[in-house]
């Protein structure tokens, strides 16, 4: 009977443009619409088919503004039982480091955790290192990149696809595991699910609630700083190639002129 | 005043049934559309999704929410597609819910379940080849006969009637005469497979042509007494209840396809050129969208006040005729404006609107023609 963390961001929608703020270079989540991240709705449906093989309690974890309420109620409306929602001012601009350390302590508060469930990255700040910082700091075997896992008492077997190949890992519980997009198709929520969501309890904190120390996290206390960020130029129109006869020579030619050959 | 916005739960409700329609019925159902082959596996997610079982209590294997939510996922997906929204529509509406309204407690426990979760479908047998819109001239006709119905005669248009998961069909028929000398008229259910009971091939339709349809033959078809829905004669009151909620349900469809085809033509024209613009910056463009948009959102308004009225408990077959009628004019234009807005590309198959049109049309006839709405909305007027 697992008992599953699984951690849930709030991202801009990968569909709507997604923009930095001018004045500190943190993202702008007022510009797009916020979703649950869908590398995480598979973390929480692979949760949620651990424990419905054998029974547990999945919690789901989230540091983020107030309004990522909305991509927890998601989570639970898929089928978690209960969550806990770090959100505090203080946390604005955080790095991976900061949020790793947050992280940890709101796990800590979580009794018996058997496997802590992460994305592989978030669609936003697609850093892909939380996890197995994560891990570090709990002092927890890691086995990201997951495609696959299997429970099996008190081990976990995972399969690791990386683009250097297939791995095969186990580790005994607890265990922190990241999934890659290739673990599973999530499930749509039903609309009781929706409706039980409602009453399911989220835990709201602060980071003082969680004994850490506000000098260690905020976009002043982040171990790299961003000096400069410019938007990435249109996509200039392509060049076209009329074949008369001699297509095949200018395509060569565009490809030696462009360095590509 | 009225609060206008969408509780959270209807919110999520219609951001889930979006995001369905987004990502697993537009990149398929052309093809569906195109073979005329009915899309199991989206009824099947949609089954698991919960939204065949959205009105009905949790004790039956509902998802204890209301007709209003069974709406909102009837716009959503008709937003992208109407076979599937017409699929859900029927099964839920027609299918389902006589048996919900009326049924017996052990009716309800053998049917209700599968319906619910989509496994089975049910039809609702109520047109007749020579009779739809004068439902009261009824000529199917089912006499006891030890313990028997004995049903006789023939339904056309029949939504869901013929797929591989249908279980049921409820069908209406004469049982006899009233004392005032009209016709008695009860609602049986018929199950799939009872002998005497023939499912014509499907229709060739010029819409919904991913959805089921066909005509029903009853020769002599026999079930058992106990599977009279309800009281004997009050068949017609029955699917007049049964109609004035559709009409609300059929409404919520056509603004989906209404919108849909805003959707559908916001993207295109910032896309397409002419004369070395977008021709979304011409105003003759704008204007016809924004005609759309207005028609859509109106038709909106409409069919969320029906819906509220009925699940107050209040009368309502004004405002749902209301609503039917603005909803299925407003999906009809706005499909002719968007082909039109197309052009060339709005006559070909591979596009959705050139299948919006062909869905549109048969928004103004089924589930009461829009003569039929005008004549309940002038009746409710009390004109003579």
């Amino acid at each position: 009977m697992p008992n599953i963390v699984v951690l849930v961001k709030q991202v801009p929608d990968t569909y709507s443009e997604r923009k930095l703020n001018e004045s500190d270079h943190t993202l702008d989540r007022e510009s797009a619409d916020a979703v649950l991240d869908e590398i995480n709705e598979r973390a929480v449906e692979e949760a949620l088919k651990i424990k419905e093989a054998s029974e547990g309690e999945v919690t789901v974890l989230c540091v983020g503004p107030d309004r990522a309420t909305d991509a927890i109620r998601k989570a639970l409306s898929m089928g978690a039982d209960k969550a806990i929602h770090v959100s505090d001012e203080s946390l604005h601009g955080s790095d991976m480091v900061a949020t790793a350390k947050v992280i940890a302590a709101a796990i800590g508060r979580v009794e018996g955790v058997d496997l802590v469930i992460a994305g592989n990255e978030a669609s936003d700040g697609r850093g892909g290192a939380v996890p197995a910082m994560l891990a570090e700091l709990l002092g927890m075997p890691q086995l990201t990149h997951a495609r696959q896992v299997t429970v099996d008492g008190s081990t976990v077997q995972v399969d690791r696809e990386t683009e250097e190949g297939l791995t095969h890992l186990e580790a005994g519980l607890p265990a922190v595991i990241s999934v890659t997009e290739k673990i599973n198709e999530p499930r749509y929520p039903s609309f009781k699910g929706i409706m039980a969501a409602k009453k399911k309890p989220v835990e709201t904190l602060t980071v003082a609630d969680l004994g850490v120390d506000a000098g260690e996290v905020g976009l002043a206390n982040a171990w790299s700083t961003v000096l400069e960020a410019a938007p990435k130029p249109p996509r200039t129109a392509g060049q076209r190639v009329d074949d008369e006869g001699d297509g095949g020579t200018k395509i060569a030619e565009y490809l030696v002129g462009q360095k590509l050959i | 005043m009225i609060d206008f916005r969408l509780g959270d739960e209807y919110e999520a409700l219609r951001k889930t049934v979006r995001d369905f329609a987004q990502s697993e019925v537009a990149p398929v159902i052309g093809e569906y559309y195109e073979r005329e082959e009915f899309p199991y596996d989206l009824v099947a997610t949609m089954g698991r999704m919960g939204l065949f079982g959205l009105p009905f209590p949790e004790e039956h294997g509902g998802m204890g929410g209301d007709y209003f939510a069974l709406c909102l996922a009837l716009e959503e997906l008709a937003r992208v597609d109407s076979s599937v929204a017409i699929t859900l529509e029927a099964g839920v509406s027609l299918g389902a819910m006589p048996i919900h309204r009326f049924g017996s407690e052990e009716q309800k426990r053998e049917w209700l379940p599968a319906l619910c979760t989509g496994e089975a479908l049910g039809a609702f047998g109520l047109t007749e080849p020579g009779g739809g819109s004068d439902a009261g001239a009824t000529r199917t006709t089912a006499r006891l006969d030890g313990g028997q119905w004995v049903i006789n005669g023939s339904k056309a248009f029949i939504t869901n009637s013929g797929t591989d998961i249908t279980r049921l069909v409820t069908v209406t028929a004469v049982t006899g005469q009233q004392p005032d000398g009209r016709k008695e008229i009860s609602t049986i259910i018929v199950p799939s497979g009872t002998p005497g009971f023939t499912v014509a091939p499907k229709y060739s339709k010029v819409g919904w042509n991913a959805s089921d349809t066909h005509e029903l033959a009853f020769d002599d078809c026999r079930v058992p007494e106990a599977n009279l829905l309800g009281e004997r004669g009050r068949g017609y009151a029955q699917f007049l209840s049964i109609l004035d909620e559709g009409r609300i349900a059929i409404a919520a469809l056509s603004v989906g396809l209404a919108q849909g085809c805003v959707d559908e033509c916001v993207r295109y024209v910032g896309e397409r050129e002419a004369f070395g613009q977008k021709i979304g910056t011409y105003q003759a463009i704008q204007f016809k969208i924004a005609d759309m948009e207005s028609r859509a959102h109106t038709a909106r308004l409409a069919y969320y006040q029906a819906a509220a009225k009925m699940l107050r408990g209040e009368p309502f077959k004004k405002e749902a005729a209301i609503a039917k009628l603005v909803s299925s004019n407003a999906a009809m234009d706005n499909a002719r404006e968007a082909t039109q807005i197309f052009g060339g590309y709005g006559f070909m198959n591979e596009f959705p609107v050139g299948r919006f049109y062909r869905d549109a049309k048969i928004l103004e006839i089924g589930e009461g023609t829009s003569e039929v709405q005008r004549m309940l909305i002038a009746r409710e007027l009390g004109l003579p």
